[in-house]
């Protein structure tokens, strides 16, 4: 036996900002204390961030790496596709890197070989399913099973950054397999 | 303040600022549904009015039912079942609220005193023994009409329930706007019923995990502002903050010691997320955990001495133990679904609120560290953030309902269940504030 009960509570503007005046003194009978949120913090300091904006993805997305083949060239032939391969993905609750995956790091490693002074970001990404703080330390994983992989094969430390959104960034918005799957990711970031 | 030479971010002209900043929330909507049994029958009376609208006079009883009803222990009468209106113990017929069955009777008045100042008075009675149980007098200026009616209600529930009540708390959570908005992600501070919000952080990139330090000043927050996790400190009063954690790789998942003196954090900067203990005043920085899985979520126990965390160290998701001096990590949840994480301790200690997922989807559980088991509170599967109020008696959280973001709460037994729906766009990540304070 369950019952329902549904409250309206209308929120009027001007309530709202009512205690923004300042702090009113209080009679207080009762131990009535003032409590005031007076501050917003961040607006200064977030204001640089925000001019710069997370263009990171769409930069990226529309530089050419022309380059790359002639850099690369030690790699042969199909380096030009793998290159244009800038995300990788990854299986639920996994940073195993998918061997499916292995040629395009290989690809990108060779290229950064030969392309002195380029660096490359590294962004992991994560699915909504389970908690925001665990996917942020998922999507780092990931990042980090690509960035190790690039040291093995002799690309130096130095030149790779890792970044971890989690969950916080996800390219398809549905609840389903098929945006899950495009959101755990690895996105290669070139500087 | 020891540390105000650091406090390089603090704003200026903070508080006309957080007024331009205030949302628009047009409605809020908390729907209850509970189980009926064994809730307490209580007629909350309009309270009388002198020198006063009957909106702002109709404010602190409505509210006070609102409470009452959304806690579950109660079953507030409808207006139209009231025999009569009473505003003072002496008027107060008992035969007739016997008949309605009425348990317990609030009566009240609210007097403007002048100055913008209001006096609020109520009892509290005991229809069946005939006597008042509580009463008090409260003068306030207007603003604090709502905040003095949330602690009325915590008078009335410590004197039927015999706990404190906490609905004069708070609630800390990230709302995301239109994605369209320049700065479309908010911290926000709102009453535990979700209402006034205000916002103390903008920003256009997401903001994760907001704590409550012990003394209700302070909120830790993790902020992607620079485009990378850091930890931030502020002070909700002021807006003075600080980076307390800006090291390589992810910095994440604050959490105060209870002594406030600490802060656990889940920083990379030596490789992979492990869990650390930083201590505010003198800034050391000790690791605690040494594992080549995750470790992250650090909660502490109320006693400060175990930090609950989430670990894969076993091939999925479990919560882990270790002692806030260090040691080994002992494995909590065992046999309890493939996923648990997100550890919140009970005000108590003897449970923890965490995440669980049995095989049904993501849903707040509770972990009986006497039965070591793992129980689901909820139906939903894309639960969140499990945030305990400060008594115990609800866990609040953050779950999809009808295809949106919203705060819900349930009680430690599954029984009582409440949604909070901020017609504002995406509500996640809330943290209930500890007890009211002193400021």
């Amino acid at each position: 036996m369950r019952k329902l009960f549904v409250f309206w509570v209308v929120l009027a503007a001007g309530a709202l900002i009512a205690g923004c005046g300042g702090r009113g003194a209080v009679v207080d009978e009762s131990e009535v204390e003032i409590e005031e949120i007076e501050g917003v913090a961040g607006a200064d300091a977030d204001a640089g961030a925000s001019a710069s904006g997370i263009g990171g993805d769409d930069a990226t997305d529309g530089q050419s790496l022309d380059d790359a083949g002639a850099a690369g060239g030690s790699g042969g032939g199909g380096d030009d596709d793998l290159l244009n391969q800038r995300v990788i993905y990854f299986d639920y609750d996994s940073s195993i890197l998918p061997a499916e995956s292995e040629a395009v790091v290989q690809a990108h490693a060779r290229y950064l070989q030969g392309a002195a002074g380029v660096q490359i970001i590294l962004e992991g990404h994560a699915d909504e399913r389970g908690t925001r703080e665990y996917n942020l330390a998922l999507a780092e994983d990931r990042a980090k099973s690509v960035a190790d992989m690039m040291q093995a094969l002799g690309v130096g430390a130095g030149r790779i950054q890792t970044v971890s959104y989690g969950e916080e960034r996800p390219v398809a918005l549905g609840h389903d397999d098929s945006a899950w799957g495009l959101n755990r990711r690895v996105e290669f970031l070139y500087q | 303040m020891t540390r105000s030479r650091r406090l390089q971010n603090a704003l200026a002209g903070a508080a006309a600022l957080l007024c331009l900043s205030t949302p628009a929330s047009a409605v809020l909507t908390i729907e209850v549904t509970k189980g009926v049994e064994a809730a307490i029958p209580i007629a909350v009376v309009p309270f009388g009015l002198e020198g006063i609208g009957a909106a702002t006079a109709n404010l602190p009883a409505a509210v006070i039912e609102a409470d009452l009803s959304r806690s579950g222990k109660f079953e507030p009468l409808s207006r139209g079942d009231l025999p009569s209106l009473p505003h003072d113990l002496r008027e107060v017929q008992y035969k007739e609220w016997r008949l309605v069955k009425a348990e317990a009777l609030v009566v009240g008045r609210v007097v403007n005193v002048g100055n913008g100042r209001y006096e609020i008075r109520f009892q509290l009675i005991d229809v069946f023994r005939e006597k008042q149980l509580a009463g008090q007098k409260f003068v306030v200026p207007e603003s604090r009409l709502r905040k003095i009616a949330h602690r009325i209600s915590d008078i009335i529930y410590q004197a039927l329930i015999g706990k404190p009540g906490a609905f004069e708390t708070r609630i800390a959570f990230v709302t995301v706007r239109d994605a369209d908005a320049p700065k479309p992600n908010l911290l926000q501070v709102a009453d535990s019923d979700g209402y006034g919000a205000q916002t103390i952080l903008e920003s256009s990139h997401p903001i994760l995990s907001p704590a409550w330090s012990p003394d209700g000043s302070q909120l830790a927050y993790v902020s992607f502002e620079n485009k990378r996790s850091i930890v931030y400190v502020q002070n909700i009063r002021s807006g003075e903050r600080e980076p307390v954690a800006d090291h390589a790789g992810i910095n994440s998942a604050p959490a105060w010691s209870p002594d406030g003196r600490r802060l656990a954090l889940t920083l990379s900067k030596d490789g992979n997320s492990e869990i650390y203990i930083y201590d505010l005043a003198s800034r050391d920085l000790r690791r605690l955990t040494r594992n080549t899985a995750i470790d992250t979520e650090p909660a502490w126990s109320p006693d400060g001495g175990t930090i609950a965390f989430t670990s894969n160290r076993p091939g999925t998701p479990q919560i882990y133990r270790i002692a806030a001096s260090g040691g080994n990590a002992q494995r909590v949840t065992i046999r309890a679904g493939k996923y648990n994480a997100a550890a919140a301790y009970s005000h108590d200690g003897k449970s923890i609120a965490l995440i669980t997922n049995q095989g049904n989807g993501f849903r707040v559980g509770l972990y009986s560290a006497q039965d070591r088991t793992v129980s689901e509170l909820t139906q939903t599967s894309q639960d969140e953030s499990p945030t305990f109020a400060p008594n115990g008696e609800m866990i609040m959280y953050a779950t999809q309902s009808g295809g949106r973001h919203v705060l819900a709460a349930v009680s430690p037994d599954g029984r009582v269940r409440q949604t909070i729906k901020l017609e504002n766009g995406v509500v996640r990540e809330p943290a209930w504030s500890p007890f009211n304070h002193q400021p």
